[in-house]
C-alpha cells in the first residue's frame, strides 16, 4: 500500500543558495534517478515535490530551493529533525543509453548527481544565473559550467549524436527538446500529491492536459508541445 | 463508515488506498468528455487549498464504457459522482447508471464552484434524477449559500436519499510577488482545516433540518474531527485534501475514531450520532456525561 514513511533528518548542508537535505533512508526504495518523494514540508498543509538527489546505502538527499514557504520550512530542517516522505513516484530516466549527456538547469540540476552515479558518471553541462548558484555543480561529477548570459544550449551545439538528459527550467527544456529531439526532459508543476489524486500537477502532453505525476516527470521530448 | 470526497482520489492510480475506504465516489462525471480548467490549478494557504480542476472526466459514455468496469474490478463499493449544466443532465446520467449493477450509489454534484453553476435548483435536478434511478442519490452540496437547512430540506422533498455536506467554496490566493492569482481562473475551491467548521456548522443545520443520511466532509484529519462531524449528526464521514497528504488517512482515521469513541466508553460510534444536539443528548448522553465526569475510568481530552 502507498504509504508514507518517517525518517530523520541527517543533516542539512549549504550549497550555494540551496540546501541540501540529507536523510535517513529508513527503507526507502530510491527509485530510478528523475523520480521523486513528496516531502513533508514541516507547518504546511501539503508536502513538496522534490526528486532524489543522491542515493547511498544508508541515506537520500534531496536539494532544496528555498523559494517560499514550504521549501523554506524543509530547508530549515536540521540534523534529527523527524520527516515524512512518499515515494518513490513517477517514472524517471530511461537509463538504456548508449551516449549520455546530463544537461542541468538551476535547481534543475537536482536529479542529475543520482543520474550521473547510475549511468556511470557521463558528461554534463550545467547552467546557472551566477557563480554562487554554480556552487551546485560540485555535486555532479565530469561537468562543464556556464553561466548566465552564456546558456547551456550554447554547449550544447556540437553534441548533436548525444543522448540528452535533461532538467531545468521550462524554457530551457524548450530549447533542449528542438536542440536534441530525442532528448528525455524532467518537467515540474505544482502538485499536492504525488500519486494522481489531486489533478493539479496537468501539463499538456501528447497534445492533452495529463498529469505530470503520473505521465513523468521524465518524459520524451516529443510529448511535450 | 468512511469515504472519500469526490474528486480527491483516482482509484485506478491508487487502487490499495480506494480498497482502505467503505466506499470510493467518482471524481464527477459529466454528460460530455472535459478536459479541465488550465494551469495552475492548485495553490496552498496558510489555512487550506485552492483548486480549480474544472470537472475534468472523460464523460458518461466513456466513463461508463471504460472507466466503469475497471473501477469495479477493484472490489469496493462504488459511489458515482455525477455532474451536469440542467436537470436533464443529471437525469440522463442517473438513467445511464441505474442499469449498472456496479454502482451502489449516485452522488448529485449540484455544487462545484468552478464550473459554471446549473442554472436549475437543487429541487429540479434531484427530482429529475429521483425519476430516473431507483438508486440511492445523495445531493453534495454548497455551503456557500444564506440557509443550508433550505436546500437540505428542497433535496429531501424531490425525494434525495441522503446528503454530502460539504462541497469546497470559493476562495482566491494571490503570487506574493506580481499580486495576481495563482490560479488559471483566477478564484477556485477551498478546501482542508478552514473548511471544517463551515462543514460541522452546515451538518449540525441540516442534520436538524431533516432525517437524510449525512456524509460529512470538508477539512477532516483526524479521528477527532471524524468524530465532531458525527455528533453534529453525520452518519458517514469523508475525507479529501488529507488524502494528498496521507495516502494511509483512512486507515489512520478509522483508528484514531474508534480510540477516540472508547476513550469516552462508548461501545459504537453509532451512539455519538447527533450528540452535539441538545435533544439527542437525552437519549444518548447519559452514558457520554458519566464518562465525560470519570465515571467510566476514562478521560477526555
Amino acid at each position: 500500500m502507498l504509504a508514507a514513511a518517517s525518517t530523520k533528518v541527517v543533516a542539512s548542508e549549504d550549497v550555494g543558495p540551496y540546501r541540501l537535505v540529507r536523510v535517513q533512508r529508513s527503507g526507502c526504495d530510491p527509485g530510478v534517478p528523475g523520480q521523486f518523494f513528496m516531502l513533508e514540508a514541516p507547518g504546511r498543509l501539503l508536502p513538496r515535490p522534490f526528486s532524489v538527489c543522491l542515493a547511498t546505502q544508508a541515506e537520500l538527499a534531496f536539494l532544496v530551493d528555498p523559494i517560499g514557504p514550504g521549501t523554506s520550512a524543509i530547508a530549515a530542517l536540521e540534523a534529527g529533525d523527524p520527516l515524512r516522505l512518499l515515494g518513490p513516484l513517477g517514472h524517471g530516466y530511461r537509463l538504456d543509453v548508449r551516449r549520455p549527456l546530463l544537461v542541468g538547469g538551476g535547481i534543475g540540476i537536482a536529479p542529475l548527481p543520482y543520474l550521473s552515479e547510475s549511468l556511470g558518471r557521463p558528461p554534463a553541462v550545467l547552467g546557472f544565473r551566477s557563480a554562487w548558484h554554480a556552487a551546485a555543480a560540485a555535486l555532479v561529477p565530469n561537468a562543464e559550467v556556464v553561466i548566465d548570459p552564456v546558456l547551456v544550449t550554447d554547449a550544447l551545439a556540437d553534441r548533436g549524436d548525444a543522448d540528452v538528459l535533461a532538467c531545468g527550467p521550462e524554457p530551457m527544456l524548450h530549447a533542449v527538446a528542438r536542440l536534441s529531439p530525442r532528448a528525455q526532459l524532467a518537467w515540474e508543476a505544482p502538485m499536492a500529491c504525488g500519486y494522481g489524486a489531486c489533478f493539479g500537477c496537468v501539463v499538456e502532453i501528447d497534445g492533452r492536459l495529463k498529469r505530470l505525476c503520473l505521465e513523468g516527470p521524465v518524459l520524451a521530448a516529443e510529448r511535450v508541445s | 463508515v468512511i469515504l472519500n470526497a469526490s474528486g480527491c482520489l483516482d482509484a485506478l492510480a491508487a487502487p490499495d488506498v480506494a480498497r482502505s475506504l467503505d466506499a470510493f465516489v467518482t471524481k464527477t462525471v459529466t454528460p460530455l468528455p472535459r478536459d479541465g480548467n488550465q494551469p495552475v490549478r492548485i495553490a496552498e494557504t496558510d489555512v487550506g487549498m485552492l483548486n480549480t480542476i474544472g470537472l475534468a472526466n472523460p464523460g458518461i459514455d466513456a466513463f461508463l464504457a471504460e472507466t466503469l468496469p475497471r473501477l469495479a474490478g477493484i472490489g469496493v463499493p462504488l459511489w458515482v459522482s455525477v455532474g451536469g449544466w440542467a436537470a436533464e443532465d443529471y437525469a440522463r446520467s442517473c438513467e445511464q447508471l441505474d442499469e449498472r449493477d456496479e454502482v451502489e450509489a449516485i452522488e448529485l454534484n449540484v455544487s462545484c464552484p468552478n464550473v459554471a453553476a446549473p442554472h436549475e435548483s437543487a429541487w429540479e435536478i434531484v427530482s429529475a434524477a429521483r425519476r430516473a434511478t431507483a438508486k440511492p442519490l445523495y445531493a453534495k452540496l454548497s455551503p456557500a449559500v444564506p440557509d443550508i437547512a433550505e436546500v437540505a430540506r428542497a433535496s429531501a422533498d424531490a425525494g434525495a436519499d441522503g446528503l454530502s455536506l460539504v462541497n469546497t467554496i470559493r476562495g482566491l490566493a494571490l503570487d506574493p510577488r506580481g499580486l495576481t492569482p495563482v490560479l488559471s481562473t483566477g478564484a477556485g475551491g477551498l478546501s482542508g482545516p478552514a473548511l471544517r467548521p463551515i462543514a460541522l456548522a452546515a451538518v449540525y443545520a441540516c442534520s436538524r433540518a431533516v432525517e437524510l443520511p449525512i456524509v460529512g466532509m470538508g477539512g477532516v484529519a483526524s479521528g477527532r474531527d471524524a468524530l465532531e462531524l458525527i455528533a453534529v449528526g453525520a452518519s458517514a464521514v469523508a475525507l479529501g485534501t488529507v488524502l494528498f497528504t496521507d495516502p494511509g488517512a483512512a486507515v489512520r482515521i478509522r483508528a484514531e475514531l474508534a480510540a477516540a469513541v472508547a476513550g469516552r466508553g462508548v461501545e459504537n460510534v453509532v451512539d455519538m450520532r447527533g450528540i452535539a444536539h441538545g435533544e439527542r443528548r437525552s437519549a444518548v448522553g447519559e452514558r457520554v456525561e458519566n464518562s465525560l465526569l470519570g465515571v467510566g475510568g476514562k478521560t477526555v481530552d
